[in-house]
């Protein structure tokens, strides 16, 4: 009976803002509930993307419309969700998720249903690689990638005794592995002292740090994130485990990861990170403004992330010309996109972006810990030789 | 050595602080707190919001510690006056209905109140720093954690054994029928041990505050920790629960401290036993000695809810189940239409497969089950290896499901048959989420965390009307099967079992035999649907093995009716739309689901068709 009244206004508005026109809808799915902490900003980047492509007239002369979905951080949720966004709400193609095992149901859901998907944040390797698949591409650097980049560094360092902290699933154990190895190829003497693998979300703190001080590491390697970062910087600094030892840890330069460490963020830590503070590029620059503007408040990691996804679907919309799925997949192998952190290009060969991340020193500036001495790195240097890529992923 | 060992009583301490409330709860009410974790969380979010306000005096910090726990208390005393209290009438396990609701609720009222980002704690004034011992700096925090755990169990010692209060609480633990007929009125007892509890669960997690950050992962976190220690020591011995938090934290930091082992050439981090230490220690201990370290074998509480015996269908409820039927045959109909209608009802068709299984189990056998996505998710994986690994084909692995589940029932079955109560519940809690660790760790096999993909099925079956019509046979079959066990003599001989063990075995009943045929037909409807909801999905993660599933099946049970036929299909069916629709609605839509939840505990203290039942006398089932 009322479903007219509320219909009535809501056409007008559609009709002013998008010309009459039928919006080109877009299907993300993530773990809003689940992953809060990182999600929040990630949807505000992609809202802001939406208004701005919106505004500045749409994509093939329609608007684009996000419909979004919560998965309650589960595959089997995230696969109902897409099929409900494919079969009911009739999108054009998928994007989102945040957790690997997510990232990887929906992309071999992808592969099953023929619809493109568009991973944003999931890291794991095997996305693009082990279980690569036509349908699906991703922009985040992956978790080789970010060691990758780590290890030049860390080899500089020339300690021999280095200790390993992870948590244990596939993206610590596989940080730690690549770690590993490639630093085994540049610095054949080192040697890997002591390994601590900590259940996700739940390590034990004290126990941990202890036995790190027991092993007598020259250096640490740290894959810890969010709340067990937390927990496992306190125990440290208290129990002396970072003092006169080099640390080098992923992703810890994020802001999402090192803002709630306030006044207690590590110093002197090799990090990969986000230092939204000190980005001159006019990319970036854009981007920091109109964020800000709309929210009042900085941008995070997931932000940037949220903000490229949704730019790169409407480059390869422009550059398809088309919703279909196969013209969109044609257009997204080799599509170069402008994002705030520079130029990036979905590669043909295994379908991932060459966005890369900004690796430099922590410090602290106030009461708070920010990244110092950073320098963009360029995704695309830090990827193995197509050799070795055809090696690990399945022909279509 | 020695910092370890210090390290280690701290981690003790804690541990104690959070099971200790949990124990006292467990003990006198009967109640499985879901919602303790939820009430440790709270703790911990007000002590720091409130020493943010007060200030980094020693005055303000532990002023902030103990408001904060005595906040949450008074809301333990509203949950328990408000929510509890209603449904102590019903079976024992109601109430737990109710502190799941409340956990989705608290979680949602912190990411409100709170944000969603992690929020870091002021230190303790003055015992910031280490103090040096044996030549190495050990955190100045840790010896007053050390110092704490057994001053709270000497005073709770002291509260229990030389006060009036305490020996109620202790006789209500032992024998609560029997306090009452003695007198004494438990209502106001209840709600004094209730607000206890929370008081006790915020402050451990108040005095966590210079060592963890609040966060919304917290309450899911501590719980299965905290019960873990409530049941190793023995339920309601508070003693026995010290005993327990210092045999896991020593394990766990044996685990740690150890570093590699070298085993058969393979190097194998020991940390990494830490995810599943807890229920190892908790398996052994239970196999062991059933009733927990220094727990006393239960006296049976003498339920004031009986099954009431099954009748034939009244002519109304059989015409609406032909509907139905009618309705679920023709769906296909409307999938040009509705494409999602499909999608959906083979989801529901799954969680209702699994539901009614659990059901048979917890129904008739009385036998409850905390971890029965030990049996969905051996299904799932069963048909996946099936498919990947030995390449069978797609109908011969959906057989392979139910048998691979149903073996390893009949062996958990064989292995605990000593054990009883919500011993079991937890004993079956410990056996998933030892599977659970396992396909999370084995990547070469199981695809470790992030599971096995590309399990779809075979072509003939693969659009969505094949799919659905093949569910739709398979829970039509089971439905039918279950239907007929609970009317046969097998489901008389389980509630005959169940209600008067004794007698069911002066005539004549094996009981562990009868038992066992429950659990290994259980087990292979769920691994049915463990199965259907692989080649549904076309992908399956560790949380099929999850507690997330276990309290999915729960849930329903009880939100359909534990005693009733048709129970776990009605609250099955209307939990998964209630979560599909809701989702999509509104950000805040936890909050909703255990509100809704909540009410319709309330109104249906017997479960939807159980109080439906009972209300209008003639039965639907």
């Amino acid at each position: 009976m009322f479903k007219p009244l509320f219909l009535g206004p809501l056409l007008i508005l559609l009709g002013l803002s998008a010309q009459g026109q039928t919006p080109i809808k877009i299907g993300e799915i993530n773990s809003y509930k689940a992953q809060p902490a990182f999600l929040e900003p990630y949807k505000k980047g992609w809202e802001l993307a939406v208004e701005q492509i919106n505004a500045a007239g749409g994509v093939l002369g329609r608007p684009l419309q996000v419909v979004s979905r919560d998965d309650n951080g589960n595959p089997g949720d995230a696969v109902r969700a897409a099929e409900e966004l494919v079969a009911r709400e009739g999108v054009a193609l998928l994007t989102g998720t945040y957790l690997s095992n997510v990232g990887l149901a929906v992309a071999d859901f992808a592969k099953q249903r023929k619809v493109l998907f568009l991973a944003a944040e999931p890291l794991t390797d095997k996305i693009t690689w082990h279980n690569g698949n036509r349908y699906t591409f991703r922009l985040r650097p992956n978790t080789y990638m970010q060691s990758a980049m780590l290890v030049p560094e860390a080899a500089k360092l020339k300690k021999k005794r280095w200790a390993l902290v992870y948590p244990n699933y596939e993206y610590g154990q596989s940080a730690a592995a690549t770690f590993k190895a490639m630093l085994k190829k540049l610095q054949p003497e080192v040697e890997f002292v002591a390994e601590q693998a900590a259940p996700l979300g739940r390590i034990d703190a004290g126990p941990v740090a202890q036995a790190l001080v027991d092993a007598k590491p020259d250096a640490i390697f740290n894959v810890l994130f969010g709340t067990d970062l937390a927990k496992f910087v306190r125990e440290g600094h208290t129990r002396e485990l970072f003092k006169g030892r080099a640390v080098v840890s992923l992703l810890t330069g994020e802001p999402e990861y090192l803002e709630p460490l306030k006044d207690e963020a590590p110093v002197g830590w090799l990090v990969t990170g986000y230092p939204y503070y000190g980005i001159q590029t006019e990319a970036h620059k854009a981007f920091f403004l109109a964020y800000f503007r709309k929210y009042n408040d900085y941008p995070r990691l997931g932000s940037v992330v949220g903000y490229a996804a949704v730019q790169s679907i409407a480059a390869a919309l422009r550059k398809a010309q088309s919703t279909d799925t196969e013209r969109l997949v044609q257009a997204f192998e080799g599509l170069p996109v402008v994002t705030p952190f520079g130029a990036i290009r979905y590669r043909a060969i295994d379908h991932q972006s060459t966005m890369g991340a900004f690796v430099g020193v922590t410090r602290l500036e106030g009461s708070k810990g920010v990244m110092a001495d950073y320098r963009y790195l360029d995704g695309a240097q830090f990827l193995p030789t197509d050799e070795e890529v055809r090696k690990l992923r399945p022909a279509d | 050595m020695l910092l370890h060992l210090l390290t280690a009583l701290a981690s003790a301490s804690s541990l104690f602080l959070v099971a200790c409330g949990l124990s006292l709860i467990f003990g006198v009410t009967r109640t499985v707190n879901f919602a303790h974790g939820s009430l440790y969380m709270l703790g911990l979010y007000a002590a720091v919001a409130l020493s943010g306000w007060w200030g980094a005096s020693p005055v303000g910090y532990w002023g902030a510690v103990l408001a904060a726990a005595l906040v949450v208390g008074v809301l333990g005393a509203a949950i328990e006056r408000l929510v509890l209290a209603r449904l102590y009438a019903a079976p024992d396990l109601y109430p737990l209905l109710a502190t799941f609701a409340l956990v989705l609720v608290f979680k949602d009222v912190a990411l409100a109140l709170w944000g969603a980002q992690d929020l870091l704690g002021p230190q303790a004034p003055g015992l910031q720093g280490a103090v040096w011992l044996a030549g190495q700096p050990f955190p100045r925090y840790d010896l007053l954690l050390i110092a704490i755990g057994p001053l709270v169990l000497g005073l709770l010692w002291l509260l229990l054994h030389r006060t009036h209060w305490g020996l109620q609480v202790r006789a209500a633990t032992q024998d609560r029928d029997m306090l009452g007929a003695l007198g004494v009125n438990p209502r106001g007892l209840f709600t004094s041990v209730f607000a206890l509890g929370s008081f006790l669960a915020a402050l451990g997690g108040a005095l966590q505050m210079p060592h963890e950050p609040a966060n919304l992962n917290l309450d899911m976190a501590v719980i299965g920790e905290a019960f873990v220690v409530v049941v190793v020591g023995g339920m309601g011995s508070i003693t026995g629960a010290f005993v327990a938090s210092l045999l896991i934290a020593g394990i766990k930091a044996l685990c740690i401290a150890a570093g590699t082992l070298e085993l058969w050439g393979m190097a194998f981090p020991l940390s990494r036993l830490t995810l599943v230490a807890e229920f190892i220690v908790m398996a052994v201990v239970l196999v062991w000695r059933p009733s927990g370290l220094l727990g006393r074998a239960q006296a049976t509480v003498r339920s004031p809810v009986t099954e009431p015996p099954l009748r034939a269908l009244p002519p109304g409820a059989r015409w609406a189940l032909v509907l139905l039927a009618l309705g679920l045959l023709l769906a296909p109909l409307a999938h040009s239409h509705y494409p999602y209608l499909l999608v959906l009802l083979i989801d529901v068709l799954i969680a209702m497969l699994f539901a009614a299984s659990l059901q048979w189990l917890m129904g008739p056998a009385g036998l409850h089950s905390f971890g029965h996505a030990a049996y969905f998710g051996l299904g799932a994986y069963g048909a996946a290896l099936g498919l990947k690994g030995l390449a069978l084909p797609m109908p011969l692995a959906l057989l392979l499901a139910p048998l691979v589940a149903a073996l390893a029932a009949w062996c958990f079955a064989a292995l605990c048959a000593r054990v009883s109560g919500v011993y079991l519940a937890m004993l079956t809690l410990a056996f998933a989420q030892i599977l659970w660790s396992i396909a999370y760790q084995w990547d070469s096999v199981s695809g470790g965390s992030n599971g096995l993909v590309g399990i779809w099925p075979a072509p003939w079956l693969a659009s969505r009307p094949a799919y659905y019509g093949l569910t739709l046979a398979c829970t039509a079959g089971a439905a039918l099967l279950l239907w007929r066990l609970h009317h046969a003599p097998l489901g008389l001989a389980l509630r005959a079992a169940r209600d008067a063990p004794l007698r069911a075995q002066a005539i004549g009943m094996n009981l562990a035999r009868l038992q066992r045929r429950a659990w290994v037909q259980s087990a292979a409807l769920a691994g049915l649907a463990g199965a259907l909801f692989a080649f549904a999905k076309g992908t399956i993660a560790p949380d099929t093995l999850g507690v997330g599933q276990s309290v999915d099946g729960l849930v329903a049970v009880l939100l359909g009716g534990l005693h009733s036929v048709l129970g776990p299909w009605v609250g099955a069916g209307l939990f998964t739309v209630l979560q599909d629709s809701l989702a999509r609605q509104t950000d805040y839509w936890r909050a909703v689901l255990g509100g809704v939840m909540l009410l319709l505990v309330l109104v249906f203290p017997l479960g939807i068709v159980g109080s439906l039942r009972q209300r209008f006398g003639k039965e639907p089932a």
